[in-house]
C-alpha cells in the first residue's frame, strides 16, 4: 500500500497501540490464568507472581525499589493520589502546594479541588517555551510548603522541565516532590533517586501498554494518604482487585520501551526535526515549546489565521490523525491553558496542531504529512476573514 | 466531534465561500470565548438577496453553519433572511452537537449585522427584531 492510501497516526501523545509482544504476554491472564491474586490457592498465586514480576520491571525502568511501585488505573489516578494523598498526609506541616500553570488537568484540577479544602496553591508561570524557572520555584517556597508537583515533560508542547534541579531544591528544603512523568516514560531516561523524586506518575497506554493501567512510585518513607479504601491490595495502600492482564502488559511495555529508548529516540528525533523544518516553511507558522529541550516525538506548531479543529477534520479526511489545543475541539470553549500560559497570543492560540510521533511512524509518512498540510492550511486561510490578502490564493 | 454527514459535507465543500467586491451589506461577528469569527457579504437588488458570500475563521460547525446559512438566504427577501433562526440553520444541517449550537447563532447574528449594514447605508433604521 502506498503512503497516500494508508492512514497515518500521529497522535501518540494521546495514546499508542498496544504492542504485539505486550498482547501476547497479557493473553494468558485474560483466559486460563484468571485467578484472583488475593486468593491463596495456586491460580491466585500465579496471578500474584505475574503482578510482582511486572512491579520489578516498572521499578527497574525508573531506578526504584520493587516495594515502591503501586499499580493504579492510569495517569489520572496516579496524579490524583500523589497530589491529594501527599497534601492530606502533611497537613501538620502546612497547607501550601506549588505546581505550574501548564500541568495536566489531572494535577491542576486536583489542586483546584484542594483549594476548596483549605489548601493554598501557587501556580508557577512558564517562559515562552513552557519552561519553569528553578529560581521562581525557590522564591515560591514557604515554611508551610508541603508539596511540589511539576511535570517531567508537557503533553501538549513536549517541553522537558529541569526536573533534576527541581528535585534538588525540593530535597534541600525537605519538601515532597511529585512529578507527572506520563509523557516522559520511554522518551526521557529517568532515575528517581538521582532526580530526588518522591512521587512519580506513569500510564501504560502512552508507551505501547494497555489503557486503564498505570503506576505511582512512592519513595520509601514518603507520607501519603490512600484514596481507595477496601481490600488489602497493593500493601494496603490502594484497594481493589488488581487488573492482572493490564499490569502484566504494563510491565512488558515498560521493559520494551526502556530497552529501545535510545535507538527509538534517534529515529523519532530525525523525523521530528524534518517535520519542524518542513512545517516552518509554511508562512506565518510558529513552533510551540522548547526548540531543544523537548520530547523527541513532539511537534507543536501554530498556524496563524486558521482554527485547529477545522485543520484536524481536513487532515482526518486525508487519513491523517493528529491533535490540537484548540478549544473548538473539546467540550470546553477555553483554548489550551498550556499555550496560553506560554504567551501564545489570543488571536492565534486556536490555530495549533500537535503531531506526536511513535514507533510505527516512518519518514515516508512525515513526507506525506508535509505534502498534505500546506494545501489544507491554504484552503482554510482562503476561507478565513483574518487572512491578509498576501496570504490568500483566492 | 460527532458531526452529521450534512455538516461534514458543508464543511468539506463550503458553498458561497469568498467575498463580494462592492457589496451592499457586510456583517462581521465573533465569539470572544472560542474565537470564531464570521463575515457575511450581501448583494441586494430590490429588497432581495441576489448574492451572498461568507468568510469564516472557526471550527467545522462554524464553517458548515456559514455555508448552510448562505444557502438558506440566497434569493430570499431581506425580511425572510432576517427571520432565519439559528435553530433552522442547525436543523438544515441535521443537527449540531449542543456545545456547537453557538456556531449557528453566529450565522444568524452575522446575517442580521449584514442586513442592518445594508439598511444603514440606505439611510434606513436598522431592525432590532
Amino acid at each position: 500500500m502506498t503512503v497516500e492510501n494508508r492512514t497515518i497516526y500521529m497522535d501518540n501523545s494521546a495514546t499508542t497501540p498496544v504492542r504485539k509482544e505486550v498482547v501476547e504476554e497479557m493473553l494468558p491472564y485474560l483466559t486460563e490464568n484468571f485467578g484472583n491474586p488475593s486468593s491463596i490457592y495456586d491460580p491466585g498465586k500465579v496471578s500474584k507472581r505475574a503482578i510482582e514480576e511486572a512491579r520489578k520491571k516498572v521499578a527497574s525502568a525508573i531506578g526504584a525499589e520493587e516495594n515502591e511501585i503501586y499499580f493504579t488505573s492510569g495517569g489520572t489516578e496516579s496524579d490524583n493520589w500523589a497530589v491529594k494523598g501527599a497534601a492530606f498526609a502533611n497537613t501538620n506541616k502546612g497547607k501550601h502546594i506549588i505546581t505550574s500553570s501548564i500541568e495536566h488537568h489531572a494535577v491542576l484540577y486536583a489542586c483546584k479541588w484542594l483549594e476548596g479544602q483549605g489548601f493554598e496553591i501557587t501556580y508557577l508561570p512558564v517562559d515562552k517555551y513552557g519552561m519553569v524557572s528553578p529560581e521562581d520555584l525557590r522564591n515560591a517556597i514557604r515554611d508551610d510548603t508541603i508539596l511540589i508537583s511539576l511535570m517531567l515533560a508537557n503533553n501538549e508542547i513536549g517541553t522537558i522541565q529541569p526536573v533534576e534541579e527541581i528535585g534538588r531544591i525540593a530535597r534541600e528544603k525537605r519538601i515532597c516532590f511529585h512529578t507527572d512523568a506520563v509523557q516522559a516514560i520511554g522518551h526521557v531516561p529517568i532515575d528517581v533517586k538521582k532526580m530526588n523524586i518522591d512521587l512519580l506518575s506513569l500510564s501504560g497506554h502512552k508507551f505501547g501498554g494497555p489503557k486503564g493501567c498505570g503506576a505511582l512510585y512512592i519513595r520509601k518513607g514518603t507520607k501519603i494518604e490512600s484514596l481507595l479504601h477496601g481490600g488489602a491490595q497493593e500493601r494496603k495502600r490502594r484497594a481493589g482487585t488488581e487488573n492482572v492482564p493490564a499490569i502484566v502488559g504494563l510491565g512488558k511495555a515498560i521493559e520494551l520501551a526502556i530497552d529501545e529508548l535510545e535507538e527509538e529516540n534517534k529515529t523519532l528525533l530525525e523525523m521530528r526535526e524534518r517535520l519542524i523544518e518542513g512545517l516552518l516553511k509554511i508562512p506565518k507558522t510558529h513552533l510551540n515549546g522548547h526548540p531543544t529541550e523537548r520530547l523527541a516525538n513532539n511537534v507543536n506548531v501554530t498556524f496563524e489565521y486558521i482554527e485547529g479543529e477545522s485543520l484536524l477534520l481536513l487532515l482526518n479526511a486525508k487519513g491523517i490523525f493528529a491533535s490540537t489545543g484548540s478549544a473548538c475541539n473539546s467540550t470546553s470553549l477555553e483554548p489550551s491553558h498550556v499555550l496560553t500560559a506560554c504567551g501564545v497570543p489570543h488571536e492565534i492560540v486556536h490555530g495549533s496542531l500537535r503531531l506526536s510521533l511513535g514507533r510505527m511512524n516512518t519518514p515516508e509518512e512525515v513526507e506525506r504529512v508535509l505534502e498534505v498540510l500546506p494545501e489544507i492550511v491554504q484552503k482554510l486561510r482562503n476561507m478565513s476573514p483574518l487572512t491578509p490578502r498576501e496570504y490568500r490564493t483566492l | 466531534m460527532d458531526y452529521s454527514a450534512k455538516v461534514m459535507d458543508h464543511f468539506s465543500d463550503p458553498r458561497n465561500m469568498g467575498s463580494i467586491e462592492n457589496c451592499d451589506g457586510v456583517g462581521e461577528v465573533g465569539n470572544a470565548k472560542c474565537g470564531d469569527i464570521m463575515k457575511i457579504f450581501l448583494k441586494v437588488e430590490e429588497d432581495r438577496i441576489v448574492d451572498v458570500k461568507f468568510q469564516t475563521f472557526g471550527c467545522g460547525a462554524a464553517i458548515a453553519s456559514s455555508s448552510m446559512a448562505t444557502e438558506l438566504i440566497k434569493g430570499k427577501t431581506l425580511k425572510e433572511a432576517w427571520q432565519l433562526s439559528n435553530k433552522a440553520v442547525a436543523e438544515a444541517l441535521d443537527g449540531l452537537p449542543p456545545i456547537k449550537m453557538h456556531c449557528s447563532m453566529l450565522a444568524e447574528e452575522a446575517i442580521h449585522e449584514a442586513i442592518n449594514d445594508y439598511l444603514r447605508k440606505k439611510g434606513l433604521e436598522p431592525w432590532t427584531e
